[in-house]
């Protein structure tokens, strides 16, 4: 007897595109929020960025450091008047609070099998955790980069069907964005693409922010010209292009924006109404 | 089945910096990534790519239930499924219970394969058995079972024998309601109102259209049966034998099975002859 | 008439020139045949992953487009018209393979012409659906136009769908296209009879804006076709729900300008001479 239903598939491409660009002291990353299968619309509001996070004992450890520099009037105030406060006040906690400020170090924005997605973040995440728990500080964008291809990588003949962009801010607080393909390749650029749309947005950028060839010698830094404000301009116009010729692509997305307060600190200037961006859903009008 | 791999075979690398990958030594990421060898993969992969694979997994279902559709409304969530269970195209059993009970806050939906749907709620019986066992005066809520399901999913998926449902959880626990979805190899999320099967195609546009936050119960469960309308019309096996479930922070309530009222008087379909006289 | 019609196409090779026979060249089809087993891969065609509807009211047809094309994941047209013109009280929307949808329609629309000049009457929309049908039946599905024709004529309105195997359908209402199962949401749940031409047409505007907003095969603008006994009314664009989300207000410019590296003209009056022909050999 012929087989008449339809076999299954372990994998499914439930679409969506994710950008990210590097910049000397920020870092854009930004994806859709859509979830498809096939034609048809799983629901429009997913977050496909994950965050790799601070923990949250090593946050209140911070919090007990400013505690015991700042006396009870100040760490019984929010956080976040804290950090205002820092800003031109405590010279004394600055490198803890530069920790802290600078929390969240790495970004990672995946299209492709939501399920093997979840799956490697959930794995990102606890291999983060643990390493918190044994080094007492957080891994830098560059070390998750690596763990990120090795995860990868593991999976080499059952892959994740996972495309990956990983952005955040190196060791100097400069911007950075790793690129990786479904088995762990990777690669350090100024800006990529990922997801359906990327086939149309790559080219586009490549245009805009050509970055410096990996062949120079001395070789060039690869993060993009831009200031922060046209680089976010120019990832809106990208989603509103790639909306437009690719069937699953939106263009509402999730913008999540983090750059170096250790530049604004050092510097001495409370620009702390920044940080009310990260984080931020930006609606297109 | 070829197909769906061979993106495998053309996919591109990015660049040389594959070679990074071997940095970090296997036995560390063994510590937490799923522990399976390549060998018992490639046999599995076999298995499953030979045309007459003697394995016991499911490779295709027997008797399976049809959509699931669940919303959020004003006090918590409201689910509907028919009671119908198809062998094939065969509408073989009529009583069939798709909607139940998972511990105190939550509700489950399922369509798919009946006998894996029981499988589940064998697992989940455990799940809360084990969970009361505790005696710590903490229930399991709507958001961890959705968790859980997603991890026995996508955990089926990855040894090959997946469980042929898709899932929809709803519940409600400390005032927070809360409505998910699962698929069969695990594709998982969350929403103000989902649907299974065919109800993704003709009941999620009605409600993306019609869906408020503030919907009262009889708002909801005639939105609902607006869904079902529209899917025992156009979904072969759809059945006009339903059950509504409703779950708020004060419990359960499963309806008893009802039908609901249709209508077939267009002139057009009285003698579809008549409007093509002279053709064939 | 159609025997007539063959024997001069068989006839005439013979006496004038090679005049290839009509319907379609099956030249090729061994080989691709043979290519397609060692493994070569056909390339795709422009897909209308489309929703297409229509309805009948109180004294008409209404029939309703989106207005994309798709070629795999990629919008290849982003405001192509699928309703095509069949006969001046008949219009057709077409699904599938947008040149089997083109061709038919063209086909059977100059069928219909000629036939309106060998009878002198208003073509019947069953007469359409007939040749249609008997068309997309001989070929047994390889052509892969999926068609909701509607139309008005001496016995009334009517409204069909047609497979691209060649079966047909008589409906009060009737949807085509990845986008069916979205538009027939709507169809389903709020279509009566008598519907007045206005509420006709938010209607169909409804369905085909389910399809375009739920089905990732259909999007744009809305297309809309309006037939009355005697008039008909083609609402291209009658709605646009979907324009540009951002426009950069910096502007963008490309900087990298496509290099010229030879320049070299040559005139073709050296090369061949030109002799003006007098008279009008050619002209009527």
């Amino acid at each position: 007897m012929p087989k008449e239903h339809a076999n299954w598939s372990p994998y499914d491409n439930n679409g969506g595109t994710c950008v990210a660009i590097a910049g000397a002291d920020y870092c854009v990353i930004a994806a859709d929020t859509r979830m498809s299968t096939g034609y048809s619309i799983l629901t429009r509001d997913y977050s496909k960025i994950c965050k790799l996070k601070l923990e949250s004992l090593m946050e209140k450890r911070i919090r007990n450091w400013l505690f015991a520099y700042l006396g009870v009037e100040l760490a019984s105030q929010s956080f976040r008047r804290i950090k205002d406060k820092c800003d031109f006040q405590v010279y004394l906690c600055r490198f803890m609070v530069w920790e802290y400020l600078r929390a969240d170090k790495s970004f990672m924005a995946s299209s492709g099998f939501q399920a093997d997605v979840k799956a490697l973040q959930k794995v990102l995440s606890s291999r983060h955790l643990i390493y918190q728990h044994q080094h007492n500080k957080q891994m830098s964008c560059p070390a998750m980069a690596q763990l990120l291809s090795n995860t990868l990588y593991y999976k080499r003949f059952f892959p994740y069907y996972a495309f990956n962009v990983l952005g955040g801010l190196d060791s100097e607080g400069k911007g950075c964005v790793f690129t990786y393909d479904a088995v762990g390749s990777y690669e350090r650029v100024g800006y990529s693409a990922q997801g359906s749309g990327a086939t149309l947005i790559t080219p586009f950028l490549d245009n805009q922010l050509k970055s410096p060839s990996p062949l120079l010698l001395p070789a060039k830094d690869a993060v993009t010209p831009l200031s922060e404000a046209e680089a976010i301009d120019l990832v809106k116009t990208c989603f509103s292009s790639a909306t437009e010729r690719d069937i699953y692509t939106v263009s509402s997305y999730i913008l999540v924006f983090s750059f170096s307060y250790a530049f604004a600190l050092s510097r001495g200037v409370n620009e702390s109404s920044r940080d009310q961006k990260i984080n931020t859903r930006l609606e297109l009008d | 089945m070829p197909s769906c791999l061979s993106w495998l075979q053309n996919r591109s690398l990015v660049s040389t910096a594959g070679l990074y990958a071997f940095g970090l030594s296997s036995d560390a990421i063994n510590l937490l990534s799923v522990n399976q060898s390549a060998k018992a993969l490639f046999q599995a992969m076999d298995s499953l790519l030979s045309p007459e694979g003697d394995s016991q997994r499911t490779q295709y279902p027997y008797v399976t239930g049809t959509s699931v559709i669940g919303i959020k409304y004003k006090d918590g969530i409201l689910m509907a499924a028919d009671m119908g269970g198809s062998y094939g195209s065969t509408i073989r059993y009529k009583s069939v219970e798709r909607l139940k009970q998972v511990g105190k806050h939550s509700l489950l939906g399922a369509s798919g394969e009946i006998s894996d749907f029981q499988e589940i709620l064998k697992y989940l019986d455990e799940l809360i058995l084990h969970d009361n066992m505790w005696d710590d005066g903490n229930s399991l809520g709507p958001k961890e079972v959705h968790n859980y399901l997603t991890r026995v999913m996508y955990n089926r998926r990855n040894k090959f024998d997946p469980l042929w449902n898709s899932l929809v959880i709803g519940g409600v626990k400390n005032g927070q309601k809360y409505l998910g979805s699962v698929s069969m190899i695990g594709v998982h999320f969350e929403d103000d109102h989902v649907a299974t099967g065919f109800g993704n195609h003709l009941a999620r546009p009605i409600l993306r259209e019609e869906w408020r936050e503030d919907l009262s119960f009889e708002e909801g469960v005639k939105l609902l049966e607006k869904c079902m309308r529209n899917l025992l019309y156009r979904d072969r096996s759809a059945v006009n034998k339903l059950q509504i479930a409703k779950i708020t922070e004060e419990g359960l309530t499963i309806s008893q099975p009802y039908s609901l009222k249709t209508f077939w008087n267009f002139a057009a379909f009285q003698n579809p002859t008549v409007g093509a006289e002279g053709s064939w | 008439m159609v025997n007539i019609l063959k024997y001069r196409c068989l006839k005439m090779p013979s006496e004038t020139m090679e005049v290839p026979k009509t319907g379609f060249s099956f030249d090729l089809c061994r080989r691709n045949d043979m290519l397609a087993k060692k493994g070569l891969k056909s390339p795709s065609y422009l897909k209308t992953g489309t929703t297409i509807v229509g309805l009948i009211f109180e004294n008409g047809v209404i029939l309703g487009a989106d207005t994309r094309a798709t070629a795999g994941p990629i919008v290849a047209d982003k405001n192509c018209e699928k309703i095509h013109y069949m006969a001046p009280n008949i219009y057709c929307c077409g699904a599938g393979t947008a040149a089997d949808t083109e061709a038919v329609t063209d086909n059977i629309s100059s069928q219909l012409k000629l036939h309106r000049y060998h009878t002198g009457r208003e073509s019947r929309v069953v007469t359409a659906l007939t040749l249609l049908k008997s068309h997309l039946f001989r070929y047994q599905g390889h052509v892969s136009a999926a068609l909701v024709l509607g139309g008005v004529d001496v016995t009334g309105p009517h409204l069909y769908t047609i497979y691209p195997h060649g079966s047909t359908d008589t409906l009060p209402y009737a949807t085509m296209g990845s986008g069916s199962l979205a538009a027939m949401a709507i169809f389903e749940s709020e279509y009566r009879e008598g519907l007045t031409r206005d509420e006709g047409v938010n209607l169909v505007t409804k369905a085909i804006c389910s399809g375009i907003f739920n089905d990732l095969g259909s999007g744009s603008n809305v297309d809309v076709c309006v037939i009355e006994k005697g008039k008909k009314e083609y609402l291209r664009n009658h709605l646009t729900p979907n324009p540009r989300t951002y426009v950069s207000s910096r502007g963008y410019t490309f900087s990298k300008k496509a290099e010229v590296l030879l320049t070299k003209i040559t005139p073709l009056k050296e090369l061949v001479e030109v002799v003006e022909v007098g008279g009008d050999a050619m002209e009527e």
